[in-house]
């Protein structure tokens, strides 16, 4: 299932991975021996982890641990339906916890633990399946023993094991079933036998998200626990000169203020107190040469080297001859903005250093790298870093950070303050804290053969890598970061033009940058789908049909666009007013394809309805799936809409939701989602609904009023 | 300083002008309240007040004092409240940070309209934020709760 995975970014993790854990089984042992086991595994280095995944108590109560992180996207309900359909057991009796960080949670492609790339249903299905049908064998072993008979003649219904009219429920034998051989054959069910996955199932969480009882990272409360605000640099590589903290300290409720290399902590008895301590510091900062930078400048900047050839990326034929010798050239630049990710939770960490290590609480994506991080800044061994995840409010990339940069600056803190702190963010630090989804810009030239079909592409790309400075720098090949460039070096539609050539600048700057929802695609699907939309007006052709005759006849692009444009009625008469959209894109293994219904009210967009369908393969939970694809749609419509991010004299000019808005309840359109059924290879479902959502909205607003809208968010004129 | 927050009386040690969302959650220890933008612009902080809902997270603490303060942790005494059960069935939440303030807002909603159109629905939960975009789940939930409470009421 790896091959999914573009071959950059499996590259980049095997270098920085620990040993894979390779197939890991489960068994049932009691909580205390779990624990232990747990915090002892990153020492074992053992390729077997058992009890790794399942518990199962002495009243039948059967815990899951998850050893991904429940950000939203709902893998706290679907992966334990994965387990659960081997296992076994009453769907009722299942209790969910984030896992420890230890190897056995180790992501089996990646190979660190992690959560992000839309990647948790695949790359555990196997695993977990496996771990489900472990278990129960060494259950149903167990139980024949204490009934006398021999396993071939058990079978197991909602947690029990049944032989004739006698029965053992599942936690009656947990404890003799762990200390049995783990089996060597074990066969998982086949897919038509499947009684849970594929059913569409409410989440496990939704009682303790709808009561307040769940626990999110600004929720962690500890004896004696300082609540800190960091003020930080105002502009990307300003530089501390002096400060003076005198009035901060004197304010009710501060404790104490550090300096720490981020910027000067401000820590106070309760969030009220360090805010008004940290409003009250004196800061002197050299702002360096990045002040002198705007947007404005950027453009310029970035206009200049897409007008030059870049790293390539992908090329065959000879582009510019094909271009020279057609008749005329269709000629476009495309721009996005930088973006923040403004998670409802801002950032947070808590910190406990004791004589032993280090304890953290936090909302991450990436624990692995977190411990292994923190571990190296304290001298520590991985395993004295125990990191507890808490419910992520939000992450969409900003909680997996290749620097762990929100976890250890409060490990800073905590260590500068000799006290247990909780590192918090507000809205503004939020949005001017960086990590945000780099600016790119966009040049495309094409050609159009006689039957209105490309005879040539060129697409220049300019844009930060992401990856250039990480740990993950090693995935840069030739000058080319792959997520630069994904869903544009490898669109569907290149195989069909006999000349074509995509290429990459990346200019560097102090603006940190990362992964936001789906990451490239985030800005090669609003490209490409505009630019191909662009080339389908010019032929005079109708936009659906022109990408399917552009598109292999068998492809899964081709199925998604041909589901979505029949449920939409795509042809048929609109509202007066009203103009139709679409695009089709793929991105983490699954085809996406969106036709948007849109209008203009006081002059600016508005989206009526959107129809979505996904071949995403094999699905777990339908309700799931559906729910991502809302859910990536309205991400994607915020910042087609709305989601813009500014530099003047090298400061983020937005700072709340009032500057940086995002949908709202009454903006929400209606959206209908299809599943192509499909047995083609799984694929993610927590980003590919966002990237098809800008260029189906943009092309829709071409055909309603004409004007090609080629920068992000839309602008009508 | 007195505050009635979910029926219990509490004695608050706080600046008159510390805003309610801080006290709540820093002081007395409820949790469930978010904060999200500091700035009454998302709503995640949004409690009732008098049967009022408001932003916590621009309320000073004083402006309350002496008046009953409901939190999501006070909406029921096991989570099956009307909107809370909706909320359940449609299964509306993701991540779910912001879904105690969107719980509290149509909470108020339906007291006031207890069969709320969708414009009335749009227009009430208008100023709470969701980033996961749950927001169709959300309207079909307020319609659901409606019935529910109408089915309690008859």
């Amino acid at each position: 299932m790896s091959t999914v995975i573009d071959t950059s970014r499996r590259a980049f993790l095997s270098t920085t991975a620990v040993a894979s854990a390779g197939l890991v089984v489960a068994c049932c042992i009691p909580p205390t021996l779990r624990k232990a086991l747990a915090e002892a595994a990153p020492a074992a280095k053992a390729p077997v982890a058992p009890n790794a995944f399942i518990h199962i108590a002495p009243d039948n109560r059967v815990t899951i641990l998850l050893k991904h992180s429940e950000m939203g996207q709902g893998v706290w309900t679907s992966l334990p339906m994965v387990v659960a359909e081997e296992l076994g057991c009453d769907w009722a009796t299942i209790q969910v916890e984030h896992a420890p960080v230890a190897p056995a949670y180790a992501h089996t492609v990646f190979g660190l633990q992690m959560t992000g790339g839309s990647t948790s249903t695949w790359e555990s299905f196997d695993q977990l399946r496996m771990a489900g049908a472990v278990a129960r064998e060494l259950l149903v072993a167990a139980a024949a023993a204490r009934l006398d008979t021999a396993p071939a003649n058990c079978r197991v219904e909602r947690g029990y094991v049944l032989h004739d009219a006698r029965r053992v429920s599942f936690g009656e034998v947990a404890a003799a079933a762990a200390k049995l051989p783990t089996p060597a054959n074990v066969k998982l069910k086949d897919a038509r036998d499947w009684t849970l996955i594929g059913q569409p199932t409410r989440r496990l969480d939704s009682l303790a998200k709808t009561t307040g009882r769940a626990e999110f990272g600004f929720d962690v409360k500890r004896p004696d626990l300082a609540v800190a605000l960091v003020a930080r640099a105002p502009v990307f590589g300003a530089t501390l000169k002096t400060f003076d903290a005198r009035k901060a300290k004197a304010m009710p409720g501060v404790i104490d203020v550090v300096q720490v290399p981020s910027g000067v902590a401000v820590l106070g008895k309760h969030f009220w107190a360090a805010k008004q301590g940290r409003d009250a510091l004196v800061l002197d900062w050299d702002e360096g040469a990045f002040a002198r930078t705007s947007t404005a400048s950027l453009r310029e900047q970035y206009r200049a080297l897409a007008a030059t050839p870049g790293a390539p990326a992908k090329a065959a034929g000879d582009v510019e001859a094909a271009l020279k010798a057609a008749s005329g050239v269709i000629e476009a630049e495309y721009e996005v903005p930088f973006l923040a990710h403004a998670p409802m939770e801002p950032l947070n960490c808590t910190v406990e250093l004791g004589p032993d290590g280090c304890e953290i609480w936090t909302g991450t994506q990436f624990q692995g790298v977190d411990q292994g991080t923190v571990a190296k800044l304290l001298g520590l061994k991985p395993e004295q870093v125990r990191l507890h995840t808490m419910f992520l409010g939000g992450g969409f990339g900003r909680r997996a950070n290749p620097q762990s940069d929100f976890v250890v600056e409060a490990v800073q803190v905590a260590r500068a303050a000799k006290r247990p702190v909780k590192v918090v963010w507000t809205r503004e630090d939020d949005i001017h804290g960086g990590y945000y989804r780099p600016m790119w810009l966009s040049r495309l030239r094409a050609a159009l053969g006689k039957d209105g079909k490309p005879v040539a592409w060129a697409h220049t790309l300019v844009g930060q890598s992401i990856m250039a400075g990480t740990p993950f720098a090693a995935s840069i090949k030739n000058g080319v970061d792959g997520s630069s460039v994904e869903g544009a070096a490898d669109s569907p539609y290149l195989a069909a033009i006999a000349a074509h050539r995509v290429d990459l600048h990346s200019p560097t700057s102090p603006v940190t940058v990362l992964w936001w929802r789906s990451v490239g695609h985030s800005n090669t699907a609003f490209v490409v789908e505009s630019f191909i939309d662009e080339l389908a007006h010019a032929a005079r052709q109708d936009p659906l049909e022109y990408r399917r005759a552009l598109l292999p006849k068998d492809s899964r692009e081709r199925r998604a666009l041909d589901l979505a444009a029949a449920k939409f009625g795509w042809g048929q008469p609109l509202p007066q007013g009203h103009a139709a959209g679409l695009a089709v894109h793929a991105s983490f293994g699954s085809y996406v394809a969106q036709v948007a219904e849109v209008s203009l009210q006081d002059g600016k967009p508005r989206v009526h309805r959107v129809v979505c369908a996904i071949d995403c393969g094999p699905v777990v939970n339908p309700l799931t799936v559906e729910a991502q694809m809302q859910s990536g749609i309205v991400f994607g419509l915020s910042a087609a809409l709305y989601g813009e991010l500014t530099f003047k004299d090298g400061r983020v000019e937005q700072g709340n939701f009032h500057d940086y808005p995002v949908l709202r309840l009454p903006d929400m359109p209606r959206v209908e989602v299809h599943i192509v059924p499909s047995t083609d290879k799984m694929g993610g479902c927590g980003e590919p609904g966002t990237p098809p959502i800008a260029p189906a909205v943009g092309n829709a607003l071409f055909a309603l009023t004409g004007q090609r809208l080629r920068r992000l968010p839309f602008r009508l004129a | 300083m007195k505050l009635v927050v979910n029926g219990r009386a509490h004695e608050v040690d706080a600046p008159a002008d510390m805003p309610l969302l801080w006290v709540l959650r820093d002081l007395v220890g409820l949790t469930g309240t978010k904060f999200g933008c500091g700035m009454a612009l998302c709503g995640a902080c949004t409690v009732h007040v008098g049967g009022q809902p408001v932003r916590a997270c621009v309320t000073p603490v004083a402006a309350v004092a002496g008046q009953p303060v409901t939190t999501i942790e006070g909406l029921s005494p096991d989570g099956t409240h009307p909107v809370q059960r909706a909320w359940q069935e449609v299964d509306v939440v993701q991540c779910g940070y912001c879904q105690s303030g969107q719980i509290m807002a149509a909470a108020a909603l339906l007291k006031q309209n207890p069969a709320p159109s969708d414009a009335d629905i749009d227009t009430a939960l208008a100023g709470n934020l969701c980033r996961c975009g749950t927001y169709q789940r959300i309207r079909a939930a307020v319609h659901r709760a409606a019935e529910l409470q109408k089915g309690a009421a008859g």
